[in-house]
């Protein structure tokens, strides 16, 4: 009776982590595709797949003949090695009783005849070209198989790198402190309108950004800010105000009471107070934020699309990207390392701070 | 406030009035009683062209796609997953791994699975990861996002890559939730003979119902506002266009603002519904 209970028990602890297995397999193997093609050589993968980098089956040649040289006639059928077929069906290989494979390689006149043998293989020839191909602009040569030379230019991933960081950084700094200020007033202050005030902040937490791109192009382009970097600083402080004051008014509201009042007493400023107190008691709230509101500019398309899309030199890496793949999309050699230094510097930020954002996570959005 | 305003508030009223007019918008400098008496005046039939364009009929379709089958897969997979790694033996692990592609671009993803559904001409190596399944079982090649002659249910492969994204996002959060199950209320149910399914219907969704209403609302307004991926993917062609790319393609490949802002009020129209449930919630929390 124990011993079937126990056996249960260990049945459905194997049934809970392989089915967790399993999802984390479907989870992560795309992810894991496009990195290991960022470092495969170009021909390679057009040619096969990125998971003949495991151990597979393959055919290789063994030996070759020459059809002339064998006096071979390719446009009727012919005999090679004991087996009889057309030039068609030797072209897409035929199977011998012993387990090896002819194959015709190339065309009727030059081609040649592969003799085949299936063998365990493991494709490893990684290569950092891609990557210097895709920040450098460094052009990838290679020669035709009729001999010609075809350059396939790279592309200039760097500056829209740098453009990147230029417009995540203030846009994440910027709306933080306005923020944090603002969440100190609705919580520690009493001002006239506080009320309907904050009411208008829950009511615009859900406000859709689309309605507001039309307006303020059209203020843009009067104040002629259109397609700079203030513009769309400004532009990312004011979709994520919304949800930053909110985050940010939970965790103040929530500072004990008592230490505040006692500075209060003691004589100390509203400023004083918030700068010497509120600032570093909410660190953990604002680091939440940060990370939320670096990663949402960092990979946001749409609104730089709209306020800098007119100017190539600001192109961030969203758009560089969404470039590359809607002109070149079939240069896998770019995309997969153009697409993994777009991801480098979220992933970092998300990994050495998972923490912090998945407490913000919890607190800001159950309820939005 | 003055920036909240001028980005969110002030804008909604501006986009509703711009709405009204013609595809320049209102005329400037005037007064608003001789906005309205100029030529580009249209009164409502931008939202009549919007209800009856049959562009944006397949873009109200789509989007009603991707409410149904993206929140409904992020919400079930998100669910199980938390269930899973709570009793397994590698949980923090397991949770990253299903957490990193929330801090993957949707560009970057849409490389990704432009990379697994890579489409080569039958009899050539596959080199997406999709078609060479497909063509190792037996089965045809095929550009799927792209594959029209099964619209609208193409839209499941773009579809797959926001699950793809999200249910990082909704595990996070059951996860937390199934935390705050009492541990005597499991045992209870279990000496009383209950088996684990049982168990995850009849006590974990009642007692987290809460959340997954939340995180329900939230994965909903944030698919219907989807925009980036589709774009990215396949720019709204073979019958993809959800409302957000419409109102793009209207509002700044058209130039035509007038029409862009009904399709963005039309959209504010569906939030509003979650807008006042968030205010109630405020309102039974606290005496501000």
């Amino acid at each position: 009776m124990k011993s079937g209970k126990k056996r249960k028990r260990l049945a459905s602890l194997f049934f809970i982590n392989g089915t967790l297995i399993l999802l984390i397999l479907i989870w992560t193997i795309p992810t894991v595709g496009i990195f290991v093609s960022s470092f495969r050589a170009r021909d390679n993968i057009a040619t096969s797949g990125w998971w003949s980098v495991l151990p597979h089956r393959e055919w290789k040649a063994t030996r070759t003949i020459n059809p002339v040289e064998a006096g071979l006639d390719a446009n009727g059928v012919m005999e090679i090695e004991g087996i009889t077929g057309t030039f068609e069906e030797f072209r897409a290989g035929v199977q011998s009783p012993n387990g090896s494979r002819i194959t015709w390689i190339g065309n009727k006149r030059i081609g040649k005849i592969e003799i085949q043998e299936q063998v365990w293989s493991i494709d490893w020839n990684f290569t950092l070209d891609n990557y210097q191909q895709v920040l450098g602009g460094q052009d990838f040569k290679f020669t035709k198989p009729d001999g010609s030379i075809q350059v396939v230019p790279g592309d200039n991933m760097s500056s829209a790198f740098l453009n990147s960081l230029s417009v995540a950084v203030p846009s994440t700094v910027i709306p933080i402190l306005i923020a944090a200020f603002g969440a100190y007033a609705f919580a520690w202050m009493k001002f006239p309108g506080r009320r309907a005030m904050f009411i208008l902040v829950i009511a615009l937490l859900v406000v859709p950004l689309q309605i507001a791109l039309v307006p303020i192009l059209r203020d843009y382009k009067a104040l002629q800010l259109n397609g700079t970097f203030l513009a769309i600083w400004l532009a990312h402080t004011g979709f994520g105000l919304a949800l930053a004051t909110y985050l940010l008014y939970n965790y103040i509201s929530g500072l004990p009471r008592d230490i505040l009042e006692s500075a209060f007493i003691d004589g100390a400023s509203h400023f004083t107070v918030f700068t010497q107190l509120v600032l570093p008691l909410s660190v953990p709230a604002l680091a939440s934020f940060a990370i939320f509101q670096f990663l949402w500019v960092w990979n946001d398309y749409l609104v730089a699309l709209i306020f800098l899309g007119g100017n190539p030199e600001f192109e961030l890496v969203t758009q560089r990207m969404a470039a590359i793949v809607g002109s070149r999309g079939s240069e896998w050699h770019l995309l997969t390392a153009g697409a993994f230094v777009s991801m480098a510097l979220p992933l970092l930020v998300f990994f050495s701070m998972q923490r912090y954002f998945v407490r913000g996570l919890l607190a800001g959005s159950v309820k939005g | 406030m003055a920036i909240l305003s001028w980005y969110l508030a002030i804008p909604t009223l501006r986009t509703f009035w711009i709405s009204l007019f013609g595809r320049d918008g209102p005329p400037n400098g005037f007064t608003l009683l001789q906005q309205v008496a100029s030529d580009s005046f249209v009164g409502l039939s931008n939202y009549t062209a919007v209800f009856t364009d049959s562009l944006m009929l397949e873009a109200f379709r789509n989007n009603l796609m991707w409410i149904i089958f993206g929140s409904t897969f992020s919400i079930i997979f998100g669910l199980i997953i938390a269930v899973l790694a709570d009793r397994s033996n590698f949980e923090k692990l397991a949770k990253s791994l299903i957490f990193l592609p929330m801090a993957i671009s949707f560009v970057g993803a849409s490389v990704i699975w432009n990379f697994i559904y890579e489409y080569r001409p039958a009899g050539q190596d596959q080199i997406g990861l999709l078609n060479s399944i497909v063509v190792s079982l037996g089965g045809t090649p095929q550009a799927w996002p792209q594959w029209v002659a099964v619209a609208p249910w193409n839209n499941l492969f773009l579809i797959v890559m926001v699950v793809w994204l999200q249910t990082g996002f909704t595990m996070v959060l059951f996860s937390a939730a199934l935390k705050g199950i009492p541990e005597e209320l499991m045992e209870a149910s279990r000496i009383d003979g209950a088996n684990e399914f049982q168990i995850f219907f009849r006590i974990m969704i009642p007692y987290i119902r809460g959340t997954i209403i939340s995180v329900w609302t939230t994965v909903i307004i944030f698919t219907l506002k989807i925009f980036d991926v589709v774009w990215v993917m396949t720019g709204g062609q073979f019958g993809t266009h959800v409302i957000a790319t419409q109102f793009y393609r209207q509002s700044f490949t058209n130039q035509n603002s007038g029409y862009g802002s009904a399709i963005a009020i039309v959209l504010l129209i569906a939030v509003i519904p979650v807008m006042f449930y968030n205010l109630k919630q405020f309102r039974e929390q606290e005496a501000f």
